[in-house]
């Protein structure tokens, strides 16, 4: 055989990256749901430039159905449900990935170094998860909201973001835990790797598939949670999203009025944000996993 | 004649193909048999047991028949062999540790199944043969997960026999278990059938030495086909198919020493099941192989009640 | 070489470390340069924690386990001398990275500047000392291999630093029949090399023919060590007795023998009777051949020794 061993070594390793690649570029789920995401971000990045500067202005007759001015019609007070959209797609990304975000993060860090460690390092932060997690959020809420106030949509994100990590502590803590007693676990000790690189390149990436679904659980999550946040008055009053939309829209009964141009743009935003976040990550589980690779 | 085995083919369904596990299996089993099913991992002695009881979802029956007791054995047919299971074959699955319900105690999670299987509990017979188990009657009152692994080892293969059945398939009952408790549950077996509570039993397992001490016959399976039968004392002493011969010299035995002896394996590897090869399936490990193996041989008796599959032996 | 002298291990188990659980106690013996040692015992022995504990993946509680004098949790560069292969070849792998992914990191931490030419003839020297075909295994995944193709990947990798020690736990326990025997032989090769072996098993047969010395455990005690053929040719201690007698055979039935005797309550070992009587340590009933009984005043097999 021709193989040579140097050159497969190396490709053992700086190879993975470009292997995945090679694979994601190939995967028909990924991509799909990696177009429709990239589409809906662009539209929130970008649109708000490009249309109007405020969401809530009253432009247009009041009622009305989607027409060539008014793409996707009006509200019952005459505020352009697609300048609405868009600002609300941007601040729905923002909610997400920001609660997301700040949740995946401090839920990973906990949830490894507990599973990792062990012992009592295990127990303590059990313990803490534990509290955070019963903890009632909304009553937690009030009481900020009360002395601090949430006026901005990053503020919120960061509270939903404080709150909503300790399911997925607990969840990557187990996950951890099984893995680390996996053999190549100690194998990779035996090899002189430390800790901190075991639990980034040897029980991370096992996961990460697993790990990018929390993610999007969060980030769906923080969306909803944002849009109830908002009906019950505690978000931001003077910006839109589009849970707001999605409640203004059930609030002055568009359903009954059969104003189905209002609450379709946002349900369906919501929809497509989260739902093109699922299908990658099953496209992104093809690509970690080699034995899915080959079914 | 207990049991009646012919040409039977049972595939997996992959997305690469049929992985052809067992390809045309003919035996039979007299009444009181013991026979051992010897082989390694792939060559589809796992197959044959659970095809005999119940297919899983990627299995296929693709041809042959098998008989029990002069009664047609429908093991195509998941539905209609429900009748069969556990009242004529039972199986005694491999781990034990999980095919009982943690969360009822034992006694009371065999009176449900008894009711589902349409048979009336009884508590009493069930505590006479927890005891031939050597188990004492109050495990019936425990949970499972109070009692060590050959003990639930042992109690699942009271179950398993609680109805009497003509026909009981031992798969790898004892690989997970340690050596003490090995022996335990291999005198059990044994006691079954000298107690008639099975007729005859199928004991499927990679440990030659283990399944000698207590199996009348071993049939011995190669890559999805069988490649020798007889009884477990010539197949040790005596064994004709070349592979029967590698695998037995390869054991290390109580007294071999490397320095004194060195013990060969056998080099290669199985083929693959997707598409094996044309002819002795053997054929490209084999030391003896020869122009004839190209076309295959047929699995015939040499001697009485010994059968082998292999030119050279014929 | 490897001298392990009193090592015991103690767990904490239960919320906040409530409870104790003694896994090892104070096991002592040595493993030399060109030795195998086998380490039996059943589940629950101890066994594994002992390997571990070589390996430096679980800390000592007391005792001391030292290489060449020198305790092994003051060494720098460890695993340069010793390393291990597992039960398990199919969780020993990384699943979603190849499996020469575990080459690639022993040149990472203990070959960082060597050259690519240099690297690849060492590769294929350990390649071939446990005759894998460089072609066939590197640049594969996992479960493309064999078990057997695994483990002496895993041998062969350790076979890269130059070690002179290799724990083996129970690493042909989950291989077929047909290619576990030459796992084995390869253990005996790397004995010829100098090389000392704490072969881990459950299986007597498979101890008794590559090791030297032979260690039986129980419950984290010795019961027995001392020259193989002594302890297989004239067991002492009823446990090693009895498990001798289970041990499957082939040309000869357990029927045809009889049951080892149970000695309830004579001995600290088969009875609970002398559960708390203070262990006595070994004695050396021969030359080279040890045994230990806490009750060796009333236990038969002891009062056997002393005469």
């Amino acid at each position: 055989m021709s193989v040579v061993p140097d050159e497969k070594a190396a490709v053992a390793t700086t190879g993975v990256r470009a292997e995945a690649l090679h694979f994601a570029l190939r995967n028909g789920k990924l991509l799909a749901g990696l177009t429709v995401l990239v589409v809906l971000l662009v539209l929130g990045l970008f649109g708000p430039m490009v249309a109007a500067a405020d969401p809530n202005a009253y432009v247009g007759p009041q009622f009305a159905p989607p027409s060539g001015e008014h793409w996707f019609g009006t509200t019952i007070f005459g505020q352009d449900i697609f300048t609405q959209f868009i600002h609300g797609l941007r601040a729905t990304f923002l909610v997400g990935l920001l609660g997301g975000g700040i949740a995946a993060v401090i839920g990973m860090a906990i949830g490894f170094t507990a599973g990792y460690r062990g012992g009592i390092v295990d127990e303590i932060l059990n313990m803490l998860t534990n509290i955070v997690l019963v903890l009632p959020a909304l009553a937690v809420l009030l009481v900020i909201n009360a002395y601090l106030g949430i006026r901005s949509i990053p503020v919120q994100a960061v509270f939903i973001g404080l709150t909503s990590w300790p399911w997925v502590a607990r969840a990557i803590r187990a996950q951890t835990f099984s893995l680390r007693s996996r053999e190549f676990v100690d194998l990779a000790r035996l090899s002189g790797v430390r800790p901190w690189r075991i639990m980034t390149r040897e029980i991370a990436p096992n996961m990460s598939s697993y790990l990018f679904m929390a993610f999007i659980l969060l980030f769906g999550g923080s969306v909803l949670i944002g849009a109830s946040l908002d009906f019950i008055g505690l978000g931001p009053t003077d910006s839109i999203s589009l849970g707001l939309m999605l409640n203004n829209a059930a609030r002055y009964n568009a359903l009954h009025l059969g104003m189905w141009w209002w609450f379709i743009p946002p349900g369906l935003g919501i929809t497509a944000v989260v739902g093109s976040l699922y299908v990658m990550n099953v496209g992104l589980d093809e690509v970690f996993n080699p034995k899915l690779r080959e079914m | 004649m207990t049991l009646k085995v012919e040409d039977l083919r049972v595939y997996y369904r992959t997305l690469k193909g049929d992985v052809k596990a067992l390809d045309g299996v003919t035996f039979s089993l007299a009444d009181g048999e013991i026979m051992g099913l010897a082989g390694e991992s792939g060559s589809g002695k796992s197959t044959l047991g659970k095809s005999l009881i119940r297919l899983d979802g990627r299995m296929r029956h693709i041809g042959g028949s098998a008989e029990l007791d002069g009664k047609d054995l429908p093991v195509g047919d998941t539905h209609a062999m429900n009748p069969f299971r556990f009242h004529e074959v039972s199986l005694i699955p491999q781990y034990a540790m999980s095919a009982m319900n943690p969360t009822r105690k034992i006694g009371r999670m065999v009176d449900e199944l008894l009711r589902s299987r349409g048979v009336a509990p009884m508590r009493q017979e069930l505590e006479r043969r927890v005891g031939l188990v050597g188990l004492s009657a109050d495990v019936l009152d425990r949970y499972p997960i109070e009692l060590s692994g050959g003990m639930k080892q042992r109690m699942v293969m009271v179950i398993s026999t609680l109805l009497n059945p003509s026909l009981l398939i031992a798969d790898e009952v004892t690989s997970a278990l340690d050596v003490s408790s090995q022996k335990a549950v291999a005198k059990t077996l044994l006691e079954f059938r000298d107690r008639d509570l099975v007729k005859s039993m199928i004991v499927v397992t990679h440990d030659i030495s283990l399944v000698y001490q207590i199996a009348d016959t071993i049939m011995v399976m190669y890559a999805g086909k069988l490649a020798e039968k007889a009884t477990a004392d010539v197949i040790v002493s005596a064994p004709r198919h070349p592979y029967t011969q590698a695998l037995i010299s390869s054991l290390p035995e109580v007294g071999v020493r490397y320095e004194e002896r060195r013990l060969q394996g056998i080099p290669g590897r199985p083929p693959s099941l997707l598409d094996p090869p044309k002819g002795c399936r053997f054929r490209s490990r084999c030391p003896l192989a020869f122009e004839r193996c190209a076309e295959e041989p047929p699995f015939a008796e040499v001697a009485p009640g010994h059968s082998v599959a292999c030119w050279k032996a014929v | 070489m490897l001298r392990l002298d009193r090592v015991s291990k103690t767990f904490r188990t239960g919320s906040f470390g409530g409870r104790e659980l003694h896994a090892v106690r104070e096991v002592g013996f040595e493993v030399a340069q060109g030795e195998v040692v086998s380490l039996i015992g059943e589940s629950g022995s101890g066994k594994t924690t002992l390997g571990r504990m070589i390996l430096r993946l679980a800390a000592v509680s007391e005792g001391s386990i030292t290489l060449d004098g020198v305790d092994i949790a003051r060494q720098k560069d460890y695993y340069r001398s010793v390393q291990g292969v597992f039960q398990d070849p199919f969780s020993s792998y990384n699943p979603i990275f190849k499996a020469d992914r575990v080459l690639e990191m022993i040149r990472q931490r203990f070959f960082p500047s060597m050259g690519a030419a240099d690297w690849r003839a060492r590769v294929e020297s350990s390649l071939a000392a446990v005759r894998l075909d460089p072609g066939g295994v590197l640049g594969k995944y996992p479960h493309q291999l064999s078990g057997g193709q695994l483990q002496r990947l895993l041998i062969a990798r350790a076979l890269l630093l130059d070690i002179r020690m290799l724990v083996a736990d129970e690493i042909i326990s989950m291989l077929d029949a047909s290619t576990r025997i030459d796992v084995l032989n390869l253990l005996g090769e790397l004995k010829g090399r100098g090389l000392g072996i704490l072969f881990i098993t459950h299986d007597l047969s498979l101890g008794n023919y590559v090791s030297e010395k032979t260690v039986v455990l129980r419950s984290g005690r010795v019961v027995e060590m001392g020259r193989t053929e002594l302890v297989f040719g004239n067991p002492l201690h009823p446990y090693t007795r009895n498990l001798l007698g289970s041990v499957p055979r082939l040309h000869r039935r357990w029927s045809e023998e009889e049951d080892a005797p149970e000695e309830e309550a004579t001995c600290f070992y088969h009875g609970a009777a002398g559960r708390d009587a203070t262990w006595p340590g070994l004695v050396e009933a021969e030359p080279g051949h040890f045994v230990g009984c806490a009750t060796s005043g009333t236990c038969a097999p002891a009062l056997e020794l002393v005469r």
